[in-house]
């Protein structure tokens, strides 16, 4: 008697202790606690069905080993003839729903939470997009595009990544501490989500509808995000920075972006007011065509298959100069190409549309004048 | 086989006889080699497309396959995993395991089961063609939403639509041949509740196979006409919803994923009383669990769209459901583990596959559980721990089965057994590479990686280069398992009609290797009785 | 033909028709999403009539929400398209007007489709739309613009947690070949 419990006591010594050698390494990659009270809850609940599932398979598996150990054939010649109980299955169908019920109950509790969008303070409309986002604050009324900011150069291996390779963008949201945001999630082509694991919030972004979820932000800092929905190409390379800031710093800073705002406006109305050259053109439009476009046409304009079609020797940019104007500004219905109109600015545009039209061995000599595109909105 | 088969022709070339033979028979064990060697195939080259998934994501950055050809591996090897390698696997197994464990000669429409089978080289022949056609091969995914695959697919996605069709009708038929064979052929005295487990399974399966692949055509069919007929199923811009897709596709989805496994259940349930010789623990709770499992895998759809948008109500219902889900399943692992106990076991290589199945399976069922819960599952899915989940439950679940049930009845179909000592380096070097490549999954997903990604952050380095490692070893231990299969086929140790001590079933009644016909003339009443006591 | 075959026969009919049905079934989800969202109200879509007259005993009451309003412009749809109100406090019960404001930027006449969404999805079936550019395709020629009105009021109903709700437009281009026949489906509305 006294050595069977001895060798329960040793199997089950053995199957903890892997268990706890399990949930050691694990800590060393947990989830994190993040920076809102809803991502803290929801580590605790992580916790929670993390252990209890640790304790049954410690619990199964130690009776499995013990058994293998203990009624292999060499220690255990005579099989014992029992095949059915129903008690026993009672039991264990039993236990495991009580179980059940108690991580039922601090799910649903948080979930209803989770849920309750109601009372916000500030709501942000964001738009995802292939490949970027769409930031809208609505109150303020303004927005602008967010973009991926690591050079092409690290992804292909010719410089050293940075620390924040792939989680770094040109323009960050930026959010208050302590006020309930509420954000709203659309797309305007495939299907994206917007997700950062600091503030547990994850939700699709569907084209045509809108989607509605909140959080409330403890701790200032910057908090890195990535699109958590196959979205084509580059689904890798759209990832979500937000930088936090004090309530006092954050009303700040809206004043000063729409006051930037202000003064970029007086800025585009300087720049359509004068005429641009071919070179000047061409400067800014290779610049423009490298940080948007050569992701699908290739910085040679060499494109990739008839999904990204060819620049050099391409219909469109050897073609009528209205239809181009009108390709890049406005997209395609039925492939890829988006509409940039409301991304870039009427230099921006004039300046790539020239760049295409004079680079990659196209040779039609069209220059277009920021003039032109502003008239064309 | 030395016995001539049915459908050769005489006199003719042994060119024309080989392929006469092979091409007509309407044999079910042939038919069930067939299958076997398609999956088998097919694994390979499902399996070199993860290869070329795990070196790109050897290291941060592109090196090898840019993000292009890297969706398109990542979706293949989804759509040929599933559709080519375990539902194939597990067909071929019941065609050549059913009617010689129910006494039958055949399966009930021969015909129709030749025609399933060679409908499905020619399905994968337009998928995998797909890969060299103008756009590249599906990019999306294999769970294609829209409108990513219907606005924004390549031109191959309608050869994969069509390659679907064909492989749903394909399981549909076989389905239907599994039902009547199973309902209708059964040897006198063998009653539903005297069957083995592995033919319950089946049945249940084969029911799930004919109510969801019909959904499934329903859903590509509404791409198709979505991409090139003017409607708008999908697509919000006329009146559609993208969210609908998704309902529609998991409909389907979730209660297939219970076909890719309630088989190997099966196995199981016959491999560990074998080497545990003792009966299977609670054949009638096992009967019902299953019966359980396959009904609540209609209910728990929307646990895969917990991320959409879903309503409260919604969200608490699917997760009831699916934590329910759990219940039945457990029975099943307790089940096997009273099976063990006080037996008297030895572990030959079918029993190591069917214990390493266990243990690992479930753990693929705890991180299913964490899942479950709504408020966790927003920091989960669409991440590796996903991905690690459905890798622990289709790996060291289906394919473990797959393996243990080849190494368990190979000596049967064949008359050799397999090198005993080589199955066991198999077994130990599986289990280090799978672990290897699949538990770091579930901590990549904790961090915060996304799922499907080309490249990924510099966090994330580590342990992307271990679980490539181990993937590696993995593809490695395939092709042992392949020059084991191999040199089995082609001799060893003779197999005796029992092959194993503990094993009870008509098919172990039969010579090794099985004649090419069997149970012409019905066994009669007290082998049937011996072999399938459960009371 | 012996019993065995019979019953062999019986279930194989049974079998394809099971299959056949599922077919069917799985094409019947498409209504049946949109009734079930309809009754529920949940994703965002509201099912009424074309117009959905005020009841008669309408009464406005004490409590207010706030109603924001959001254009969105579907890719290669080349219309500027934005609300004239950012967002409106209104009353429950009352009756409200606001407008969206569309401009034609192509050099060839256009038609384009809203649609509507709303968040939260299940504040949808209290939002009632008596009038709606929504409603029906709208036709602009090139460089041509337009006002484009919602008349709305919200009903008193609408549960007590919601202090916030947003109206959402995404305008989408419609191919020549649907110009032809300007009738439409339910869901558009």
């Amino acid at each position: 008697m006294t050595s069977i419990i001895s060798r329960l006591k040793r199997g089950l010594i053995i199957s903890i202790l892997l268990g706890f050698t399990n949930a050691a390494f694990a800590a060393a990659m947990d989830m994190r606690e993040g920076v809102t009270d809803m991502s803290r809850r929801i580590l605790q609940l992580h916790h929670l069905s993390l252990i209890i599932c640790v304790i049954m398979g410690v619990l199964v598996f130690g009776a499995m080993f013990y058994s293998i150990f203990a009624h292999r054939r060499s220690r255990h010649p005579k099989p014992a003839d029992f095949h059915e109980s129903l008690l026993v299955e009672i039991i264990w169908t039993a236990v495991p729903v009580v179980i059940l019920i108690g991580l039922a109950i601090p799910a649903t509790i948080t979930l209803r939470e989770i849920e309750d969008n109601s009372n916000a303070d500030i709501t942000v409309l964001i738009t995802g997009s292939q490949w970027k986002w769409h930031y809208q604050y609505l109150e303020a009324d303004f927005g602008y595009y967010s973009n991926l900011a690591t050079p092409e150069e690290q992804i292909n291996n010719f410089e050293t990544k940075g620390r924040n390779y792939l989680l770094e963008v040109d323009n960050a949201l930026v959010l208050p501490t302590n006020l309930k945001v509420r954000f709203l999630t659309t797309s305007d082509d495939v299907i994206h989500s917007w997700w950062v694991p600091d503030f547990a919030v994850k939700q699709d972004a569907i084209p045509g509808f809108i989607n509605e979820a909140w959080t409330r932000i403890d701790v200032p800092g910057i908090y890195r995000g990535q699109c958590a929905e196959l979205c084509g190409k580059d689904h890798a390379y759209m990832p979500i920075e937000v930088e936090v800031q004090s309530e006092e710093d954050f009303a700040q800073w809206i004043q000063d972006q729409l006051l930037a705002i202000e003064l970029a406006s007086g800025q585009a109305v300087a720049d359509r007011a004068r005429t641009w050259t071919m070179a000047e053109l061409t400067e800014i439009g290779q610049e423009v065509f490298v940080d948007h476009c050569a992701t699908c046409h290739e910085s040679d304009g060499s494109g990739q298959g008839s999904t990204y079609p060819a620049l050099a020797g391409g219909e469109i940019p050897n073609g009528p100069l209205q239809a181009h104007i009108e390709r890049v500004m406005n997209g395609s219905v039925d492939t890829e190409m988006q509409s940039w109109a409301p991304q870039l600015s009427d230099l921006e545009l004039a300046s790539v549309i020239t760049y295409e039209r004079n680079a990659f061995g196209n040779n039609t000599g069209d220059i277009v004048q920021p003039i032109t595109i502003y008239e064309a909105r | 086989m030395s016995v001539t088969a049915d459908h050769v022709i005489p006199n003719r070339s042994p060119l024309v006889a080989f392929l006469s033979r092979w091409l007509l028979t309407t044999n079910h064990k042939e038919i069930g080699t067939l299958y076997l060697l398609l999956s088998f195939t097919l694994f390979f080259i499902a399996g070199a497309m993860a290869m070329v998934i795990r070196l790109e994501l050897f290291q941060p950055g592109i090196q090898f396959a840019d993000p292009l050809l890297y969706n398109q591996m990542v979706t293949m090897h989804g759509l040929i995993m599933v559709f080519g390698v375990v539902m194939p696997g597990f067909v071929g197994l019941a065609n050549w395991l059913l009617p010689m464990m129910i006494g039958a000669p055949d399966m009930a429409l021969p015909r129709l089961n030749n025609f399933s089978f060679w409908i499905l080289p020619f399905a994968f022949t337009l998928l995998i063609s797909s890969l060299f056609m103008d756009g590249g091969a599906p990019n999306f995914g294999w769970t294609f939403y829209a409108p990513l695959s219907t606005t924004y697919g390549p031109p191959s996605t309608d050869f994969f639509i069509l390659g679907i069709h064909m492989m749903g009708i394909s399981s549909v038929l076989g389905a239907i041949n599994i039902i009547v064979t199973i309902f209708n052929l059964r040897v006198e005295g063998m009653t539903l509740m005297k069957m083995p487990l592995f033919v319950w399974t089946w049945l249940i399966t084969a029911f799930l196979l004919v109510m969801v692949m019909p959904v499934l055509a329903g859903a590509v069919t509404m791409m198709l006409t979505d991409r090139h007929f003017g409607t708008s199923f999908f697509a919000a811009s006329g009146g559609g919803d993208p969210t609908l897709f998704q309902h529609i596709f998991w409909f389907f989805g979730h209660p297939e994923v219970y076909i890719l496994i309630l088989p190997g259940f099966g196995i199981a349930s016959q491999i560990i009383p074998t080497f545990a010789r003792k009966k299977l623990f609670g054949y009638h709770s096992m009967v019902y669990a299953t019966i359980s499992i396959a009904v609540l895998s209609f209910m728990v759809w929307g646990h895969h769209m917990f991320a959409t948008g879903m309503p409260l109500a919604g969200e608490l219902f699917f997760m009831y459901m699916t934590m329910l889900i759990a219940i039945p399943t457990g029975v099943k692992v307790f089940n096997w583990v009273a099976t063990m106990w006080r037996g008297s076991m030895t572990f030959e290589t079918p029993m190591l596959f069917a214990i390493g199945f266990v243990i690992l399976f479930t753990i693929g069922g705890f991180s299913g559980l964490m899942l479950a819960l709504v408020p966790a599952d927003f920091q989960y899915h669409d991440t590796f721990f996903v991905v690690a989940h459905f890798h622990y439950v289709l790996y060291p679940g289906a394919i473990f089965c797959i393996m243990a049930a080849v190494y368990y009845w190979l000596p049967k179909w064949t008359g050799n057994m397999y090198d005993e000592r080589l199955g066991k380096i198999h077994f130990w070097t599986a289990i280090i590479a799978v672990n290897m490549t699949f538990f770091p999954m579930h901590f990549l997903g904790l961090a915060g990686m996304p799922r499907r990604i080309v490249d990924y952050s510099l966090q994330f380095a580590d342990f992307n280069m271990l679980t490539s490692i181990g993937a590696g070893l993995l593809g490695l231990t395939q092709v042992l398992f392949l020059y084991i299969v191999v040199k089995a086929i082609r001799g060893g140790k003779k197999a005796t009609s029992r092959v194993w001590e503990g094993a009870e079933g008509l098919e172990w009644t039969l010579p090794s290797p099985a004649p090419i016909h069997t149970f012409e003339v019905p066994p009669n009443f007290p082998i049937v009785e011996e072999e399938y006591k459960h009371e | 033909m012996s019993e065995k075959q019979r019953n062999q026969r019986k279930h194989v009919i049974l079998l394809s028709s099971l299959a056949v049905g599922m077919l069917g079934f799985a094409f019947a989800l498409v209504p049946l999403y949109a009734i079930f969202c309809e009754v529920t109200g949940i994703n965002g879509k509201s099912y009424e009539g074309e117009v959905s007259e005020p009841a008669p005993n309408l009464q406005v009451s004490e409590r207010e929400v706030t109603i924001q309003f959001l254009a969105q412009v579907g890719r290669g749809m080349p219309w500027e398209f934005r609300p004239m109100d950012s967002q409106l406090k209104v009353h429950l019960g009352e009756v409200n007007v606001t407008s969206y404001y569309a401009r034609n930027h192509a050099s060839q006449a256009v038609v384009g489709q809203a649609v509507p969404s709303v968040s939260p999805g299940y504040a949808a079936s209290y939002l009632h739309k008596i009038e709606c550019f929504c409603f029906t395709q709208q036709h602009l020629e090139a460089g041509e613009d337009q006002q484009m009105a919602v008349r709305f009021y919200i009903d008193e109903e609408l549960p007590i947690e919601i202090s916030t709700l947003t109206l959402s437009y995404a305008l989408y281009k419609v191919p020549e070949v649907e110009v032809a026949s300007l009738t439409l489906t339910d869901n558009q509305q």
